[in-house]
């Protein structure tokens, strides 16, 4: 945890000069500008300097919110894609954002993968029903970068998210982050299982669930890494996790069927490796299978999802609004509301702006200490270990 | 005559929209899969991903696997769902049998995907109300005695549950056309009920017997939610690879996935092959 502060507050101190460095370079480049505009009043000229305030900016602290909401009320729409209600309290965080500047939101495809965000931005390029913004898996946020499918949109809290959760260039920015946990019903299981080691007992056998297939889905690749951690790996090692799931698969504890809230209501799912913020939503939503979370102690792991703007985004202001409106206290509190840790959590409690009941409803902060994310490289070795052993160690 | 050329534009009229549906939907799709196929990650032809497929065991696994489950549903639904076909059908059962079994297949042959899994899951599954009244009523715990629906046998359960209904629909025109006093003469000339099939019933049936069964193979083939929904990545299918590497969350490898898809085209196509001769020779009757 110190090596990762200290590494933050480096950060933040660049970030710091930069912005001097910035702000001189503006100064500058206004006068030279204005020269230039002076010697050369030409229609051309004008006409870009006009397009150049027209454009929707970069950088939000320098832009005025007042601006940016106006611009984005006339447009009126914003286009969002794959945001399922019931995942991090997305449903409500919808709905504030439409009663408060009245734009309406078109929430595509709602239970998408981050594949289906990005190639939706391919395949709709210029159509006016293309996703403003996108909720993507780091790994391919990354890859939306490298393709240029992005702006660069640097929100006005952008220094105050953790290093670790945000790309350099602006391109992408981490908004939440959870830990794998387990989930038990208690209805069904009376002897809760706290870590991956509890699993491998028989008393759990024909028990324990993922919630999709670490093929493709992100939690139950998450699932792998954190049985990793728990057995010998590490966030870069990731193999050993395929073999303690092919161990709970021999010992006939796992159900590869994959949970949905219909599996864990009816009980066919009674123990699941899953999102701490899907787990714990679940408590509340199915009072009669009492739902229980904790975070596995042996396996503790971490992974955030990354908001990014569309580089031809149909409703450009809006997309920004947004990203605003996410990186709000707001917003932030919204997805804390779901369980989830957004990405501005520290720095809210430490300004005290978190009401109590929404930290006490999460489990205990120091399990939370441990987290750690993978980097982009281990994200992608763990890709790579996952497609070539999973299909041959777990399926039959 | 200008008549009779008004009327035969007319015609061709009538057949527009549908090729224009199938180029939209059945030709420019397949087409892009194919080119798709030979495509690589940086651009450019290639044959690397045929290639690959060929070599990784998981993925030759994956193939033998899914044409396994075919080819059980597309036999055990092809002779169950000929079965209650003929018994619907015969003479002696009442009218009102066959449109009820006409009807119940028309939902059932198109119930698949998520909803069919979670139907399934919801009768025998662990907690499943089938497995429930077994285990409390009989004191009969099928998944102790080795029963699982999220197994491979699971997963051909529940593809059975659309493949007779289709069976039954695609076959029971065939079955209407066995005329009663085809089997009144075989009876009449002293055949025996297994003669009279032998050499009468199934030589008939034969030619679409076999194309319904080829349909009913292809139609499992392709099955993916359903799959996916019971076992998730615990049976290895190739519409589950297909799935991971076009929609997924964890990688996406889209001409990896176009390659798989052009290999199923290359089995059915194997199976046209095969079925082509044994049909010309099977309708001999016909003519």
């Amino acid at each position: 945890m110190e090596e990762y502060q200290e590494q933050e507050y480096e950060f933040l101190r660049r970030l710091e000069e930069e912005k001097v460095g910035r702000k001189t370079l503006l100064k500058r480049g206004l006068v030279a500008g204005a020269g230039l505009t002076v010697m050369s009043l030409s229609p051309a000229a004008l006409a870009s300097r006009k397009k150049a305030l027209a454009d929707p900016p970069t950088i939000g602290r320098l832009a005025k919110l007042s601006d940016i909401v106006a611009a984005a009320k006339k447009e009126g729409k914003l286009n969002t894609i794959a945001l399922p209600p019931d995942w991090a309290n997305y449903g409500e965080i919808m709905s504030t954002f439409q009663a408060k500047y009245g734009i309406k939101i078109t929430n595509d495809n709602p239970n998408g993968s981050s594949s289906e965000e990005n190639a939706a931005i391919v395949a709709l390029k210029g159509d006016p029903r293309a996703p403003d913004v996108v909720d993507v898996n780091p790994t391919f946020a990354v890859d939306g970068a490298t393709k240029s499918l992005y702006a660069k949109y640097y929100t006005t809290n952008f220094r105050k998210v953790p290093r670790a959760m945000k790309d350099g260039r602006g391109f992408w920015v981490g908004d939440y982050w959870g830990a794998v946990s387990i989930g038990v019903s208690k209805s069904t299981v009376s002897n809760v299982p706290k870590t991956f080691a509890d699993l491998l007992k028989p008393e759990y056998k024909g028990k324990v669930a993922l919630n999709g297939s670490p093929l493709t889905s992100g939690s139950g690749r998450a699932g792998v890494v954190a049985a990793a951690i728990a057995n010998g790996g590490s966030l870069g090692n990731t193999a050993p996790g395929i073999d303690w799931f092919a161990k709970l698969k021999a010992a006939g504890n796992w159900v590869p069927v994959p949970a949905t809230p219909q599996t864990v209501a009816s009980g066919q799912t009674p123990i699941v490796i899953d999102w701490d913020y899907l787990n714990l939503a679940y408590t509340k939503e199915f009072p009669s299978v009492k739902w229980v979370t904790n975070i596995p102690v042996d396996g503790v792991y971490g992974a955030h999802y990354a908001q990014a703007v569309n580089a031809d985004a149909p409703h450009p202001w809006a997309a920004r609004l947004w990203q605003e409106f996410l990186y709000s206290d707001q917003g932030q509190l919204l997805f804390l509301k779901g369980f989830s840790h957004p990405a501005l959590f520290t720095d809210m409690v430490a300004r005290k702006v978190v009401p109590n009941a929404l930290i006490k409803a999460l489990p205990d902060a120091s399990l939370y200490a441990k987290v750690r994310f993978q980097s982009v490289k281990q994200g992608n070795d763990t890709k790579t270990v996952i497609k070539e052993q999973w299909p041959a160690k777990m399926g039959s | 005559m200008p008549g009779r050329r008004r009327r035969r534009s007319l015609a061709w009229l009538g057949v527009l929209p549908f090729f224009a549906y199938t180029t939209l939907f059945l030709i420019l799709p397949s087409a892009q899969v194919m080119i798709g196929a030979f495509k690589g990650e940086a651009g450019g032809y290639t044959f690397g991903n045929i290639v690959d497929i060929v070599q990784t065991p998981n993925i030759r696994h994956a193939y033998r696997q899914s044409i396994e489950i075919s080819l059980v549903t597309a036999l055990a639904g092809g002779l169950l769902g000929l079965l209650i076909a003929y018994a619907a059908i015969r003479e002696g059962t009442p009218r009102w049998i066959r449109s009820a079994f006409t009807t119940f297949s028309g939902v059932a042959a198109n119930f698949g995907g998520i909803p069919l899994a979670f139907a399934f899951i919801a009768t025998l599954g662990t907690v499943g109300i089938v497995t429930q009244f077994l285990t409390n009523v009989f004191g009969i715990d099928i998944y102790a005695n080795g029963f699982s629906l999220f197994t491979k046998t699971g997963v051909e359960l529940a593809y059975l549950y659309f493949q007779i209904p289709l069976m039954f629909l695609v076959i029971a025109p065939a079955v209407d056309g066995l005329r009663t006093e085809w089997r009144e003469a075989s009876a009449n000339l002293g055949s025996s009920s297994f003669q009279y099939w032998w050499h009468i019933g199934l030589p008939v049936l034969f030619p679409s017997l076999l194309g319904a069964v080829i349909l009913l193979f292809g139609n499992a083939f392709a099955a993916y939610a359903t799959a996916y929904g019971l076992t998730a990545s615990g049976l290895n299918l190739v519409p589950i690879l297909i799935g991971a590497d076009l929609r997924g969350n964890v990688y996406a490898n889209p001409h990896e996935g176009q390659a798989l898809a052009f290999g199923m085209f290359a089995v059915l196509a194997g199976m046209m092959l095969l079925y082509v001769p044994l049909q010309r020779r099977a309708s001999r009757w016909a003519r």
